[in-house]
C-alpha cells in the first residue's frame, strides 16, 4: 500500500539560483524533482537517499528523488519540494472562487519505483 | 495639434479681469488667450452661454500611493460605477476614489483643468508623478508632507533654521512638488512611536522630537515665504475633527502673523465644545479672523451628504474615526517622513454631527466676506467627491434649494448654527472666483484663472440654466490648453494634461547634512531617492520668487 | 581579452525578489556584456546577475518556433489578440511598471481579461485587504523602530535572504540602534525551516491550522476564552499562545510578516484576513504592522499600476468596455483550466511550467504571445515569442518594492533585444489601428515614460 503524505511545494535558494542559470539546465530539473523527507519517516518506510518515487493523487503523478531531512527539521509524514514543473503536476485546478490553487499541503501517495 | 478658435458671442466670467458676464469673444492661438489671432480661426458660436476659466481644485486627493491604497480598498465603490471608455478615452472606474484615466475624464467634465493633489509623501513622489501621466486633461501638482519629516525637526531642535530653509528647498526639489504640506505637524511620532498616542495641545513638545507643533508650523511659513514659492505652506492643523479645535486653528492662525499661509479645509478646523463630546459651531470665530486677515487663504473641505472615503496623513485622526465606524481601516506608515490612514465613509443627514459639518462649511462660505480667499472644495473624496461641486455650487447660489435641503438633515444641528439666518446667495461671478480666478491666485498661477491675454487657453463653457446644479455638471465645451476636448457634451479628443512643480533654489551643500542622516534611517538609497527628470510629462516650472 | 572596458554602476537595483535591494555595486565588462561582480547581493541576487548574458545568436521574435523580424511579429501578435474573442493577459511581475502600464492599454483596447502573477501569490492578502483593510509601513519604519518581529508562514532566509539584515532582523535603526538585540524575533511556520536560526522563538503549527491559532490569539488579546482543545487543533499549547499574546501586546512596535503558507494554503483569503485582524486589533493596545512578503521584483508595481489604471489589482476583465474584478472568474488559472480564453498574451512569467496541469494543457491549445528574456516552457509553445532585454541589468524604469516604496532602475549595459515596454508599445499601436481604423487620436497622447524609440530598427 502507498503511504498517504502531506506535500508541501515551497521555495528555496537552490531552486532561486538555479531557476537563473536556466528551466531547462539539469540543475534545475534536479532541485525541483528532489523531495525532503523525515528520516525516520524514510527508516520506516525502507526509503533511502536517492531513491526514485512516485507522488500520485487524483490530479497527475510525478517522479522524485528522496533525500532525508532531519527529524527535528520536518514533522512525521510532511514531505517538502521545491515549485516547479513537478509540483504543478499535482495541483488542483480549482481555485474556489478565488484565483488560487491550493498549492501547498497537498496529500499524495508515495511509493518507490524500480 | 492645439487648434485657433474663436469663441463668439458668449458671457464671459473673468472676474480677475473685472469682467462679469459682459458679451465677448474670446481667442485662442497656440494653447493660450489672444487679443486678435495671425490666422483665420474656427468660430464657434457661444451666445447665451456662460464662458468661464477652467476651474481649478487647490485641494484634492486624487494622486499617490494612499489614493491608490484607497482605490484597492474598495471594489464595492468601484463595482456600482463604471466607466466605460470610447475610442479615443480610456476605460475605468469611478466611486468616491476614481482611478485615474476616469479622474481626469470626470474633472473635465464638470469643467475644471486644474486639481492639485494636497498630500504626497517624499518617498512616494515617484508615484504619485507616475499616477499623474496617467491622470488625463487636467494639469497637476502636489504638496509634499514634510510637517513630520523627523530630519527637518532635528535641524530646528538645533536651532539651524538657514540649513533647515535650505533642506525644505532640497526636498521639494527633489521631489518636483509644488509646495510644502503640513498634516498633524509633531504628530506622528506619538502616533508611531507611543503607542498610538496623540498630540492634543500645539505648544505640546514631543519628548522624542523635543520641538512643538507651532514651531514646526512657525518654521515652515517662514521658509516657504523666504523661498517665495508661489504657494505658502498649505497647512492641515492639528486637531481636525476634535471638538473645540477651533482654538487650534486660530493659534496657528496666529502664528504665521502677516505672513502667507494656506488652511486646508478649515470646516474640519471649525468646531466648538469640549472635547470628546458633540461639537458645537465655531465658524463665525474662524470666518472673522479669515475675514480681517489678508494674508491668508482657506479652502473649505465642505461635507456633502453620501459616499466619501477618509484618506489623510493624520493617521491618529483615521484610527479615531475608526472607533465609530468599527469597518475596514488601513494605516501605513512612512519612514522617517509620514504616515495615512484610510476609512471607507458616508455622511448621513440624521446625523447630528455630519449635519453639523455640512452646516458648519455653508456657514463658512456665507460668513466669509472676501470670495478670493476662501475656496471651494470637499477635501476629496474625504468630504465627498468632487462630483459634488455642481450640487455645493447650486447651495450657494440658491437660497430656496439651500431652505429645503436644511429641512431634510438633523434640526438639532440645524438650530446650532447660524445657516437659517443666512440669506445670502452666490452670484456667477463670486463662483467664478471661488472655483478658478480665486484658487488660481493663492497658488501664484498667474496663467490660470482668468482670460486675459498670455493666459494658458483653459476654458469652460456652460450653457445657462436656472438649475445651477444641472449647469455647472455639464459644461457644453470644455478646451484645455487650446484643445477642444468636450465638444456638445461628447468627449473628441484625449490629452495628457501637464505636471506643474516648482524649483526653490537651495545651497547644495545641504546635500552633505542630508546623506548622513538617510544612510543611518532610511532603507533605500539616497541616490535613489531624488525623483530624475525622465519622470517628467509635459510640465511647467511655476517660478519662486525670493 | 575581458577586463578593459569595465563599468560600475553603483546603487543599482536586484529585480530578484520582492526585497528590491537597492544599494548593489555592479561591476560590468562590456566587452563580454557580462557582470562580474555584484557587491552587496544575496546568493539570489548573484546568481541573478552571474547567470546573466546575452545570448546573442538567439532570434529576438520567432513566430511557429522560427525566427521573424520584430515587425512581422508584432503584426501577427496584434491580429492574434484583435482576432480572439476572450484573451488573457498575464504576467507582469517581472517588468517595469512602464511595460504594465502598456499591457493594460493593450487589455483595455481589445476587452480583454489581464492578470498578474498576484493571483498565485499573495492575491488571496490582496481579498483580505479589501475585506479587513491593513495597518502597515515602509520597511525602514521596521528598522527603525520594531522590537517585536513575526515571520509566519514563510521562510525568508531562503526566499528574501537579505530581508533580516537590511529591514527587520538585525537592521539597526533609530530606536534600534542595537539591531536584533533591541528586538524579539519570531517565526511561526509548519516546518522548521532555515529562517528559524534567525528567530529567538519557533512556534510550530499543524499543517491548515494557521487560521485556527491566528483566531486564538484574536481572541485572546481581546480577553475572550479559548477553546481548552486549542493545543490539539492546532499543535501549540495555550501557554505558548498567551505568552505570545502578552508579547504582542507590550510591544512598543510589532510587525506581523507572512507568506505563502498562508495564502496557499486551505483558508487562503480567510489565513491573511486573520492576520491583518489581528495587526490590526492589536493597535488598540501599541503600534502595530502587517505586511505580506512579496516574491517578485516588480509584482507590487503590477499591483499598483492595474490599481490606478483600472481600481482593482489583479483579474480584471474588459469586455463590457470598462474593468470588472472578479477572482475566481477573471483569474487566469480559472478562464485557462475552464477554458474560458482564446488567445493569451504571457509577459516575463512562466504559467507553462508551474500551473496546475489542467490549465497548462489549455494554454497549449491557444495561441500564445509571450515575451520573456530567455527560453521558456511558456515561450516554447508560444505562436508568437519574443525575447526581451532583462529589467534592471538592460532596462532603466521602475519598479516597487514590497512595501509600495518605487525604485528607478539602472541600466547596466545595453542589450540587443528590445525592452518589454518598446514591444508592448508597438503590439498597442497596431492592435488600436486595428481596432479603431477611423479613429487614431488616442495615439496623440505621448506614450510612456521611457524612450519610445524603436530601437531595434536603427
Amino acid at each position: 500500500m502507498p503511504e498517504t503524505m502531506l506535500l508541501v511545494p515551497g521555495r528555496s535558494s537552490k531552486q532561486g539560483t538555479s531557476l537563473n542559470k536556466g528551466k531547462f539546465e539539469d540543475e534545475y530539473q534536479e532541485i525541483t524533482s528532489l523531495v525532503e523527507m523525515n528520516e525516520e519517516d524514510m527508516v520506516r518506510l525502507g526509503f533511502n537517499n536517492g531513491d526514485k518515487l512516485r507522488l500520485k493523487n487524483p490530479v497527475g503523478e510525478t517522479i522524485v528523488t528522496c533525500k532525508s531531512k532531519k527529524a527535528t527539521d520536518l514533522p512525521h509524514g510532511m514531505i517538502f519540494i521545491a515549485y516547479g514543473p513537478g509540483s504543478s503536476r499535482l495541483m488542483e485546478s480549482d481555485t474556489a472562487g478565488s484565483g488560487m490553487p491550493l498549492s501547498k499541503h497537498l496529500p499524495v501517495q508515495v511509493e518507490k519505483i524500480g | 495639434m492645439t487648434e485657433c478658435l474663436q469663441l463668439a458671442g458668449g458671457k464671459v466670467y473673468d472676474p480677475a479681469n473685472n469682467i462679469d458676464g459682459d458679451i465677448k469673444d474670446i481667442y485662442i492661438e497656440q494653447g493660450r488667450i489672444v487679443e486678435t489671432p495671425s490666422a483665420t480661426p474656427r468660430k464657434i458660436n457661444v451666445s447665451g452661454m456662460a464662458v468661464m476659466p477652467g476651474g481649478v481644485d487647490i485641494h484634492c486627493h486624487i494622486a499617490g500611493p494612499k489614493v491608490n491604497l484607497a482605490r484597492k480598498l474598495q471594489p464595492e465603490d468601484h463595482r456600482l460605477d463604471p466607466h466605460p471608455g470610447t475610442e479615443q478615452t480610456r476605460s475605468g472606474v469611478g466611486g468616491s476614489v476614481p482611478s485615474t484615466f476616469a479622474t481626469g475624464y470626470r474633472y473635465a467634465t464638470l469643467g475644471y483643468t486644474t486639481a492639485m493633489e494636497a498630500a504626497v509623501s517624499p518617498i512616494g513622489a515617484r508615484h504619485a508623478i507616475e499616477e499623474f501621466h496617467d491622470t488625463p486633461v487636467i494639469d497637476k501638482g502636489f504638496y509634499v508632507l514634510l510637517g513630520n519629516n523627523i530630519f527637518l525637526q532635528q535641524l530646528l531642535r538645533e536651532g539651524r533654521k538657514e540649513e533647515f530653509r535650505h533642506a525644505v528647498a532640497w526636498w521639494i526639489n527633489a521631489t518636483k512638488a509644488y509646495t510644502t504640506k503640513l498634516v498633524n505637524p509633531g504628530g506622528d511620532e506619538p502616533w508611531k512611536g507611543k503607542k498610538n498616542s496623540r498630540v492634543g495641545n500645539i505648544d505640546e513638545k514631543s519628548d522624542v522630537i523635543e520641538v512643538s507643533p507651532r514651531q514646526v508650523i512657525d518654521a515652515f511659513i517662514g521658509a516657504v515665504n523666504e523661498l517665495g514659492l508661489p504657494h505658502p505652506p498649505h497647512i492641515h492643523c492639528n486637531n481636525l475633527g476634535h471638538s473645540g479645535n477651533f482654538d487650534t486653528t486660530l493659534e496657528t492662525m496666529k502664528t504665521a502673523g502677516d505672513r502667507r499661509v494656506h488652511l486646508a479645509h478649515i470646516q474640519f478646523h471649525s468646531y466648538g465644545g469640549e472635547p470628546g463630546k458633540n461639537p458645537k459651531s465655531a465658524s463665525r470665530q474662524i470666518a472673522e479672523y479669515v475675514n480681517s486677515h489678508p494674508n491668508i487663504t482657506c479652502d473649505v473641505g465642505q461635507v456633502m451628504f453620501g459616499k466619501s472615503t477618509i484618506m489623510t496623513a493624520d493617521s491618529a485622526l483615521a484610527y479615531t474615526l475608526r472607533g465609530f465606524k468599527k469597518a475596514k481601516w488601513v494605516n501605513a506608515d512612512t519612514e522617517c517622513e509620514s504616515g495615512c490612514g484610510i476609512l471607507p465613509f458616508s455622511y448621513q443627514e440624521h446625523i447630528y454631527v455630519h449635519a453639523l459639518q455640512w452646516a458648519i462649511g455653508l456657514e463658512l462660505f456665507l460668513l466669509s466676506e472676501d470670495p478670493w480667499r476662501i475656496v471651494l472644495s470637499t477635501d476629496h473624496p474625504n468630504g465627498g467627491s468632487f462630483m459634488n461641486y455642481p450640487k455645493l455650487i447650486r447651495l450657494l447660489m440658491d437660497r430656496e434649494f439651500r431652505k429645503e435641503e436644511i429641512k431634510r438633515v438633523n434640526q438639532k444641528a440645524v438650530k446650532r448654527t447660524l445657516l437659517n439666518e443666512l440669506d445670502r446667495e452666490y452670484t456667477l461671478n463670486e463662483i467664478a472666483i471661488i472655483t478658478r480666478a480665486g484658487p488660481a491666485r493663492a497658488l501664484g498661477l498667474k496663467n490660470k484663472g482668468h482670460m486675459g491675454p498670455g493666459a494658458d487657453a483653459d476654458i469652460t463653457i456652460y450653457d445657462e440654466m436656472e438649475d445651477k446644479e444641472a449647469m455647472f455638471n455639464a459644461p457644453r465645451y470644455v478646451v484645455k490648453s487650446g484643445n477642444l476636448i468636450i465638444e456638445n457634451h461628447e468627449f473628441r479628443r484625449d490629452y495628457t494634461g501637464k505636471f506643474l512643480h516648482t524649483e526653490p533654489g537651495y545651497d547644495a551643500s545641504i546635500v552633505d547634512q542630508v546623506k548622513p542622516f538617510f544612510e543611518n534611517y532610511y532603507s533605500i538609497e539616497f541616490d535613489n531617492y531624488a525623483v530624475d527628470d525622465s519622470y517628467l510629462h509635459d510640465h511647467e516650472v511655476i517660478a519662486s520668487s525670493p | 581579452m575581458s577586463g578593459e572596458n569595465v563599468k560600475i554602476v553603483e546603487n543599482a537595483t536586484c529585480t530578484f525578489c520582492g526585497c528590491v535591494c537597492d544599494d548593489m555595486v555592479l561591476t560590468v565588462d562590456l566587452d563580454q556584456k557580462r557582470i562580474t561582480k555584484a557587491k552587496n547581493a544575496c546568493i539570489l541576487g548573484r546568481a541573478w546577475y552571474a547567470e546573466h548574458y546575452i545570448e546573442e545568436d538567439a532570434p529576438a521574435a520567432m513566430i511557429d518556433g522560427k525566427p521573424a523580424s520584430i515587425d512581422e511579429a508584432v503584426e501577427e501578435a496584434a491580429k492574434t489578440l484583435v482576432d480572439a474573442k476572450f484573451p488573457i493577459t498575464y504576467g507582469l511581475s517581472d517588468t517595469t511598471c512602464e511595460a504594465q502600464k502598456q499591457a493594460v492599454a493593450i487589455a483595455d483596447i481589445i476587452k480583454g481579461s489581464i492578470d498578474t502573477t498576484t493571483s498565485v501569490c499573495h492575491g488571496p492578502s490582496g481579498i483580505a485587504f479589501q475585506g479587513v483593510g491593513e495597518s502597515t509601513m515602509t520597511l525602514g519604519e521596521v528598522k527603525n523602530r520594531a522590537d517585536l518581529v513575526i515571520y509566519w508562514g514563510g521562510n525568508p532566509a531562503e526566499s528574501h535572504p537579505r530581508h533580516f539584515g537590511r529591514y527587520a532582523v538585525t537592521a539597526k535603526g533609530m530606536f534600534t540602534p542595537r539591531g536584533k538585540k533591541d528586538r524579539t524575533v519570531v517565526v511561526v511556520d509548519v516546518r522548521k525551516t532555515p529562517s528559524v536560526p534567525a528567530a529567538n522563538q519557533f512556534i510550530q503549527v499543524k499543517p491548515g491550522k494557521d487560521f485556527e491559532l491566528l483566531w486564538a490569539l484574536r481572541a485572546l488579546v481581546k480577553n475572550r476564552k479559548i477553546s481548552p482543545n486549542i493545543e490539539e487543533i492546532t499543535g501549540v499549547s495555550l501557554e505558548t499562545i498567551q505568552a505570545l499574546v502578552d508579547k504582542m501586546k507590550n510591544c512598543r512596535y510589532g510587525a506581523l510578516f507572512f507568506g505563502m503558507g498562508l495564502t496557499m494554503t486551505r483558508g487562503r483569503h480567510f489565513n491573511s484576513g486573520a492576520l491583518i485582524a489581528l495587526a490590526t486589533d492589536l493597535n488598540e493596545y501599541t503600534h502595530f504592522v502587517a505586511k505580506p512578503v512579496r516574491g517578485h521584483g516588480n509584482v507590487t508595481g503590477a499591483d499598483n499600476v492595474m490599481s490606478w489604471q483600472t481600481g482593482y489589482p489583479f483579474g480584471v476583465n474588459f469586455s463590457r468596455g470598462f474593468p470588472r474584478f472578479n477572482p475566481g472568474e477573471f483569474t487566469t488559472v480559472d478562464l485557462l483550466a475552464k477554458k474560458d480564453v482564446d488567445a493569451a498574451l504571457i509577459i516575463a512569467s512562466d504559467p507553462a511550467s508551474n500551473f496546475p496541469q489542467a490549465a497548462i494543457d489549455h494554454l497549449a491549445g491557444i495561441p500564445v504571445v509571450s515575451l520573456d528574456t530567455k527560453a521558456t516552457m511558456t515561450s516554447k509553445l508560444a505562436h508568437v515569442a519574443f525575447r526581451t532585454a532583462t529589467y534592471g541589468i538592460n532596462t532603466a524604469g521602475t519598479v516597487y518594492r514590497m512595501d509600495d516604496v518605487p525604485i528607478t532602475l539602472r541600466k547596466a549595459f545595453d542589450s540587443p533585444f528590445p525592452t518589454d515596454e518598446e514591444i508592448l508599445t508597438a503590439i498597442k499601436k497596431r492592435v488600436r489601428a486595428l481596432k479603431f481604423p477611423k479613429n487614431q487620436a488616442g495615439d496623440k497622447v505621448p506614450p510612456g515614460r521611457a524612450s519610445q524609440k524603436e530601437h531595434w530598427k536603427h
